[in-house]
């Protein structure tokens, strides 16, 4: 019954935690763009958290480097289940332009484990909000038929990538296999 | 009562990027305060000599997110001295214009962070609804709302057509009524005053010993500015002035950048009116003759170098970058000591913090024997896991 509890609850409020895992900035300031009066994720229930405790979705942005790596496991490990992680910005989905630089590890995949990725550079608002709501889908059928209403309607297609979509992206063949 | 150390961050919710802050605290009062930067060290630089002129200009687009266009602006002014290339005349202008948009964006950003650290929510909101019409401004010019890749070698990459110009006046009137607004508010709003009067003090001469750079040193009434004290692009043929505040403290820094938003908003104004027709992009060479070259502009934090330093190649020996937070960080740190724990926040912010424009490498010859350096890659991978 707990368990129903915590998943009524994440769905109808998530509450994100900003992630810096050495991004340049300009998707954090479409992440705040987003929670700010033109687009109002607020209204939907959704707040900027800054105790990863507290936090359901992290909005990590950024290549990983070698110095954040340790601190961002530690942050991760630090919030309670169900949790998930956007991988914002196309540094957060593969460490471009920066990979291979000595300091740099990849995107964020390459600490922790990454549920939704959102490319774009920066990557827009509306993206970034849209890979929360998927990832809501898998939680509440309210947000689910949202999805479907949003997919219907508007072209989606590359906004957002789930994990299996990234890994046929990558490598189309190991994808199709795997 | 005794003396007690703590650090702050990487990961804060006070803090937007990862840095390290370590205070030592007397009670209320911050006794010192230290920081340690690095992680967000991408090794640009290091890159950058791999890589080819036209795709250096991207890397160095992404040193930082909010001054991207500072960055290449510099950079592409650093290439064309290279290559002694003269920049068309409705480039130079358009490239003002792109300039002054990011001042006006990155400003009101401030804006709304200081409102957000004073805990004057309405104030942070307000702002950022507002920001958003230079950024569609930014997005009908360029297509990005960040990143606008609008500077390229010998030129910019769009045209700036009559519709847009006239949406572009259109938003900036309103944008400049709306900086006025905020300029009022700064200097009327009793919530607001209190606590941003006399908070983060750094004189005039202390700035000018550590050398702090931008609306900072402009704050505490040094008037620097390298759009007139080294004027590149179109400055000299537009009307404005460098504002200064004599204040030295959160507030002089406040209303030197609202008022910067003004004369932005006029310089824009101004300068679509008399840009020339012609040309907007000059062919620039593959490969850059040997040399040495350094630009120097105003970004909007303050102060922003570049050095190139080429043989003769399409790949650029090297290119140091030096940005403005680094110039502000011994002066924001001197404007914690002595101030309350409740000011960190706000006194921090004042400077515009950005960690990402900031991290750099410098390897330091030896000081006895005059012997130089070099790093090889397994050490700087093994500096980079060092804690």
């Amino acid at each position: 019954m707990l368990d129903g509890l915590v998943k009524w609850a994440r769905g109808k409020s998530p509450w994100v935690c900003h992630l810096n895992c050495g991004s340049c900035n300009g998707c954090d300031i479409e992440i705040v763009a987003a929670l700010m009066p033109r687009f109002d994720l607020e209204r939907f229930g959704v707040l900027l958290e800054g105790s990863p405790r507290h936090a359901d979705v992290f909005l990590a942005t950024g290549p990983m480097t070698r110095q954040i790596r340790d601190r961002v496991v530690r942050v991760y490990e630090q919030a309670a289940d169900p949790k998930f992680v956007v991988a914002v910005g196309t540094c957060g989905v593969s460490g471009s332009p920066f990979y291979p630089g000595y300091n740099v590890l990849g995107g964020v995949d390459a600490a922790i484990p990454v549920d939704m990725y959102v490319p774009g550079c920066p990557a827009r608002p509306d993206a970034i909000s849209y890979g929360v709501l998927r990832l809501l889908a898998t939680l509440d059928p309210k947000a689910e038929a949202l999805v479907k209403e949003i997919e219907e309607r508007y072209d989606t297609e590359g906004l957002v990538y789930t994990p299996e979509e990234m890994a046929q992206q990558r490598d189309p063949v190991e994808g199709a296999r795997g | 009562m005794a003396k007690l150390s703590f650090p702050v961050g990487p990961q804060h919710p006070a803090l937007k990027e990862p840095e390290n802050l370590r205070f030592t605290v007397d009670g209320e009062l911050v006794v010192d305060a230290d920081i340690r930067i690095g992680y967000v060290h991408r090794s640009i630089e290091r890159s950058c000599s791999e890589r080819n002129y036209v795709q250096d200009m991207y890397l160095c687009e992404r040193v930082c997110g909010i001054c991207s266009n500072a960055h290449t602006l510099c950079y592409a002014m650093t290439c064309e001295k290279l290559a002694d290339i003269e920049v068309p005349e409705r480039a130079q202008y358009i490239r003002m214009l792109m300039h002054e948009f990011e001042r006006i964006h990155s400003h009101l950003l401030w804006l709304g962070v200081a409102g957000h650290e004073v805990g004057f929510e309405t104030l942070f909101m307000y702002v950022w609804r507002d920001r958003e019409i230079i950024q569609d401004i930014l997005e009908m010019v360029s297509g990005n709302r960040g990143h606008y890749a609008m500077t390229t070698l010998g030129g910019v990459r769009y045209d700036i057509t009559p519709e847009m110009a006239d949406r572009i006046r259109e938003g900036l009137k309103v944008l400049r009524q709306r900086a006025e607004r905020y300029a009022d508010i700064a200097t009327t709003e009793a919530t607001f005053l209190k606590r941003a009067s006399g908070v983060g003090v750094a004189s005039g001469e202390v700035c000018r010993s550590l050398g702090a750079a931008g609306p900072t040193a402009r704050g505490s009434g040094v008037p620097f500015d390298i759009r007139t004290a080294f004027p590149y692009l179109k400055y000299h043929t537009v009307e404005w002035q460098v504002r200064t505040s004599e204040l030295c403290d959160v507030l002089g820094r406040t209303l030197v950048r609202v008022l910067e938003v003004i004369d932005a908003c006029d310089i824009c104004l101004q300068a679509l009116d008399i840009m020339p027709e012609g040309d907007i992009q000059a062919r620039f060479p593959r490969k850059v003759p040997e040399g040495e070259a350094i630009a120097r502009v105003e970004a909007q934090r303050g102060e922003l170098i570049y050095y190139i330093r080429s043989d003769g190649s399409d790949v650029p020996a090297r290119v140091k970058i030096r940005t403005p937070t680094l110039a502000n960080l011994p002066v924001s740190l001197e404007m914690l000591r002595g101030g309350q724990i409740a000011d960190i926040p706000i006194a921090f912010a004042s400077i515009d913090p950005c960690f990402s424009c900031t991290d750099r490498m410098v390897v330091l010859d030896d000081a006895h024997t005059g012997e130089a350096r070099q790093m090889t890659w397994p050490e700087l991978v093994k500096l980079g896991r060092q804690r």
